[in-house]
């Protein structure tokens, strides 16, 4: 089928089989490979993209159903001459990352979560982050960065 | 994991669905938000040949104050129920059940109608919707019919809807003002439930203690005599059938209803169960 997606502003349109999932269309068809497939079966939040800015797991939809909504990545969030979103800025100064796989998943949650709750405290980042896994358990990090991205202080 | 190859539709009216179910019989499933479909297709678990997608059916996205009762569409998203106005004032526990499923993500996609449909008996609303005594409206070719709640849970991941029959909506009795406690206990935040227990004033429902989900009647019938809430509570473990299994055995399960009844019981009762927050 066609599938009409407006993927980081621009709109794209391709044919796809009916039982393609949202994440390989996005990182075989589109090329956009910051998305990353971790556990595939909803739990680790690798693959969380924005549709219609509210975070979503990319392996648990099709394509076909993005068909005429609109797809944030993380490569959408990086500003046109290459600067970085808030979000990506404050993992960056916080160094809330290790190895880097989830980090695409982590940031596009934590963009959602600051458009739900501009304010948030560490508690309550920490439960908006539970669909998200670190395995380098890297996450009093990753949680000074949401707290930074909000502009509050980060109290460690 | 891919599905099993198939044909996806998207209707944009309940009668265009109806008429799909009717032209593609037992071959089609409907697709809500797909957070329990589309994981049992990936795993070849499901594999229906036509897939009839529901999210072009905006009428079914609603909550609404009707007097006595609140009105769900069946396709409002566990997000929506979770922040909805009407729901923080007339039926606190149902929202509660559905900010306590899963992940924000999958907040953003699981729908109330494909949660009851699924039937799983470790689900979150299932219970909250069966201790509230809703009514659920299914329409099928015939027309529209109403089914008591406590007659729509039959076994695991069944349910009296019939193949050429959707899920409408979900009437809820308003619960303004009574007291309401949920507990669940998982191995991880985002697990199913072990068990799980909602309460509502002197109901409680069982989550993962059977086949479905099931009114505790033995701790209902000791409150309704004036137990005390642990007398009542201890009565838990006797209602339902649990699973013997390596989460967790049959005789841990019952003893873990005791335990939660005994904390929703005391949360329904305005008051902070002792050692929690």
């Amino acid at each position: 089928m066609k599938v009409t997606i407006e993927v980081n502003g621009k709109t794209t349109t391709e044919d796809v089989e009916d039982r393609t999932l949202l994440v390989h269309h996005l990182r075989d068809t589109l090329g956009l490979t910051a998305t990353n497939i971790g556990c595939d079966t909803t739990s680790c939040g690798a693959c969380t993209v924005l549709l219609d800015g509210e975070s979503v797991k990319s392996c648990t939809m099709l394509a076909a159903q993005a068909d005429g909504h609109t797809v944030t990545t993380l490569e959408g969030l990086t500003g046109r001459d290459g600067e970085l979103h808030p979000m990506q800025e404050a993992f960056r100064e916080q160094h809330g990352l290790q190895c880097g796989f989830c980090t695409p998943g982590m940031i596009m949650a934590s963009v959602s979560i600051l458009k739900e709750n501009p304010t948030p405290t560490r508690e309550q980042v920490r439960q908006a982050l539970e669909g998200n896994l670190c395995r380098c358990t890297g996450y009093h990090n990753i949680v000074s960065a949401v707290i930074a991205a909000s502009g509050q202080e980060v109290d460690r | 994991m891919i599905p099993v190859a198939f044909t996806y539709r998207r209707p944009s009216s309940v009668s265009e669905v109806l008429d799909l179910l009717v032209e593609h019989g037992d071959e089609a499933k409907l697709l809500a938000g797909g957070h329990s479909l589309l994981p049992l297709m990936k795993l070849r678990l499901a594999a229906p040949e036509v897939l009839i997608d529901l999210a072009g059916l905006d009428e079914l996205r609603y909550v609404r104050d009707e007097g006595d009762t609140i009105a769900i569409g069946a396709l409002t998203r566990y997000r929506d129920l979770e922040i909805d106005p009407i729901l923080a004032e007339h039926a606190p526990l149902v929202a509660h059940a559905a900010g306590a499923i899963g992940d924000p993500q999958v907040r953003h996609r699981g729908t109330i109608g494909g949660s009851l449909v699924h039937a799983d008996p470790a689900g979150d609303l299932p219970a909250a919707v069966l201790v509230s005594d809703a009514v659920l409206v299914l329409r099928g070719p015939e027309g529209e019919r109403e089914i008591p709640v406590d007659e729509f849970f039959v076994g695991p991941f069944t349910t009296p809807l019939a193949e050429d029959e959707l899920l409408t909506e979900i009437r809820l009795p308003k619960q303004t003002g009574i007291g309401w406690g949920y507990e669940k206990f998982t191995r991880r935040e985002i697990d199913w439930a072990i068990v799980g227990v909602a309460a509502l004033g002197k109901k409680v429902a069982l989550i993962n203690m059977g086949g479905t989900p099931l009114r505790a009647h033995g701790v209902e019938a000791a409150l309704a005599d004036g137990a005390s809430i642990p007398d009542a509570a201890a009565l838990a473990g006797e209602d339902g059938n649990p699973a013997d299994e390596p989460h967790a055995s049959a005789d841990y399960r019952r003893h873990l209803a005791t335990v939660l009844t005994a904390r929703a019981l005391t949360r329904a009762t305005g008051e902070v169960p002792a050692g929690l927050s």
